[in-house]
């Protein structure tokens, strides 16, 4: 807990760990973001809200490189990666979950998790071919460190790594997702809509879980876009809220539950 | 009582030895009835042995023992051959089903892996086979450097391909590589000095002063001429085999199967979708090419005829019957596709027909093949759970 709190201090004067400023993305005739500017500073919870259709998964599509944006800049780590390809963006340390499942579902628990490792694993044909010994070691390796990550979210998942990642139920696929998006520890986690799917209780517990493991890695950052308010109240530091395409509000949720324009474009009060 | 870990290695030993008595059974029977009969043993050997639970005991211990699976199943080969040394066409077909097996792993390793399809794949024996004709006609290469440079011009005439299947997905791509095919074909049957559609020879493979397509006497024991090709299939499948096992087995086996199942969430997670797509392609040539070039010296004699559209279908139909990605369904596919049209000879004729026929079949009810592929055990010994 100290460690994420000085964490936070020490970045806190210092420039935002992720900046978009005047961000434009646009579809046809269709602005789905519209001069959209976002900071999000080290080790903070940043909550993304905004009815549907506002351009929220469309700004973790810019950020992480899938679609390229028609105007603004992005700066990740004091770095620009401006229309960076999406791998480009991974290696940087941002990773991301998705709003439908996307998993390697014919394949195991543990393969998913590692397709999340990539930059940390030996791609070379010689060490994969050849040197089977070294191989093993660095298998061995990993699988403990799946095994260990995937505890924290669920103790018996973690004596499933090797079934097939079809066989889970749903909040068990969401954690392995997580899973594979932190395995690589990235600096900043992308969360589109973990609860999509799945039951308040489930919702409840998944948050936890996100907690917990925030604590210990330390300094991690993440932006969520979640539909139930109660998740976004309770996890989240500050919230920007997007209506077709445009920031229309910042700051801690009570101020912007607030915020008139939040209440009519959002929260249904007339 | 043997041995505990003889036990567990038995039904592994058992089932190599069942099939290589079989196998031999059935490649020296000379009558149709004797065809049929065997036909209809083995598949009432397999009901009855899946009734009483022992194909899962026989699965349990090759998954527990792969390195004495792997040894048993090499001897099996060899033990089969030597039985049938002096019978030209048995050899013969062994022989061809191998290095259909070690093209066959080349598309897995394509389709299966990395999800490119290839539909041209006769075209890159073919060019192995070509390969192979024009080194021994027009150079003083050692010939067994065909080879390798099989594989390379597979790989090489393969890059012009690398474009367009990369920018095409699904249909287009399975297009791309269908005119590829034909376009091969029609460029061999134009081209003189690729002896036009008569074909072209393709000199024997001389070893240090032995020409490998003579037969071999040992006193007054004499072997086929196709005897010393087939150890040279042999070898050659068994270092793709364990190649292409090994890769399968490995961070790049993973990441080819990931790109095949989901690019977006391949491409956020720093996978280069278009380098493991040209990597998967290219070492598939390569494959094709090596076994073409080793196909063409036992043929003796190719021509354009050899490698149609129809033939690459037979090389898709061997990957989906063994089940898609599936290693050692691919191999015993092969085995399957040769040699069953050629002893059932009522089916001969309409061999192409049977192969459509049976890959409708699969697709419609079993789409994951005769073996479906298990979940990747990294490390031999692993038991992966079946999905």
């Amino acid at each position: 807990m100290t460690e994420t709190m000085t964490a936070t201090m020490t970045t806190a004067t210092t420039d935002p760990l992720l900046a978009c400023a005047g961000l434009v993305c646009r579809f046809g005739g269709l602005v789905a973001l519209d001069r959209v500017d976002l900071a999000v500073r080290e080790g903070e919870i940043v909550g993304l809200i905004g009815p549907n259709g506002s351009g929220k998964t469309t700004l973790f599509n810019v950020v992480t490189g899938i679609y390229a944006a028609d105007g603004g800049t992005i700066a990740f780590a004091g770095a620009d990666i401006t229309g960076a390809r999406p791998q480009a963006v991974y290696r940087a340390g941002i990773t991301r979950t998705f709003q439908r499942s996307r998993m390697c579902l014919p394949l195991s628990v543990f393969d998913n998790i590692m397709v999340g490792n990539h930059k940390r694993l030996d791609h070379g044909l010689v060490f994969n071919l050849l040197r089977r010994a070294a191989f093993a070691a660095e298998l061995r390796r990993n699988w403990d460190e799946a095994a260990e990550l995937v505890a924290v979210f669920n103790p018996q998942l973690a004596a499933r790594l090797d079934e097939p990642a079809a066989r889970l139920a749903m909040i068990d696929r969401r954690r392995v997702e997580i899973c594979r998006a932190l395995i690589s520890r990235p600096r900043l986690l992308l969360l589109d809509e973990p609860s999509a799917g799945m039951t308040h209780e489930e919702t409840r517990e998944l948050m936890d879980d996100i907690l917990v493991v925030r604590e210990r890695m330390s300094g991690l950052t993440i932006v969520i876009i979640e539909h139930e308010m109660g998740v976004i109240e309770r996890i989240t530091d500050r919230c920007v809220v997007l209506n077709y395409g445009r920031k229309i509000s910042e700051g801690k949720f009570a101020q912007i539950a607030a915020d008139r324009q939040v209440q009519e474009a959002y929260l249904g009060v007339a | 009582m043997p041995p505990p870990a003889l036990a567990s290695r038995l039904p592994a030993i058992g089932c190599v030895a069942l099939a290589t008595v079989y196998g031999v059974a059935f490649l020296a029977a000379e009558s149709q009835a004797a065809v049929g009969a065997l036909l209809a043993l083995a598949a009432a050997a397999i009901a009855l042995a899946a009734r009483a639970g022992l194909l899962e005991t026989v699965r349990a211990s090759i998954g527990a023992n792969p390195a004495t699976f792997d040894v048993a199943a090499v001897t099996g080969v060899l033990a089969a051959a030597a039985w049938l040394h002096h019978q030209h066409f048995a050899i013969l077909m062994m022989t061809t089903a191998m290095l259909l097996a070690v093209a066959a792993l080349g598309l897995t390793v394509q389709f299966g892996f990395a999800g490119v399809v290839n539909f041209a794949g006769a075209a890159f024996l073919g060019i192995g086979c070509y390969t192979a004709a024009i080194v021994t006609k027009y150079t003083a290469l050692p010939a067994l450097l065909t080879l390798p440079l099989g594989g390379l011009a597979a790989a090489l005439i393969g890059s012009i391909l690398i474009l367009p299947v990369l920018r095409t997905r699904g249909h287009y791509a399975a297009l791309v590589t269908i005119a590829f095919g034909i376009l091969f074909k029609t460029f061999l049957e134009v081209n003189d000095a690729l002896g036009g559609p008569q074909g072209m020879q393709v000199k024997p493979i001389v070893l240090l002063g032995w020409n490998l397509s003579k037969p071999i006497h040992l006193g007054t024991f004499t072997v086929s001429f196709y005897f010393s090709y087939l150890l040279l299939a042999l070898a050659l499948l068994a270092l793709c085999f364990v190649l292409v096992r090994r890769l399968e087995r490995s961070w790049i086996g993973l990441s080819l199967d990931a790109i095949r199942l989901d690019e977006v969430a391949s491409a956020c997670y720093g996978l280069d979708i278009a380098r493991w797509k040209v990597l998967a392609f290219t070492l598939g040539n390569v494959l094709a090419g090596c076994a073409g070039a080793v196909y063409g010296h036992v043929l003796g004699f190719i021509a354009p005829n050899n490698f149609t559209f129809a033939d690459s279908l037979v090389l898709v139909s061997i990957v989906l019957l063994g089940g898609i990605g599936n290693v050692w369904g691919a191999t015993v596919a092969a085995a399957f596709v040769v040699i069953l049209p050629e002893k059932l000879q009522i089916i001969q004729e309409y061999r192409f027909a049977l192969y459509a026929a049976l890959v409708i079949l699969i697709l419609l009810f079993r789409p994951q093949g005769l073996l479906p592929r298990p979940l990747r055990a990294y490390l031999p010994g692993w038991t992966p759970k079946s999905p």
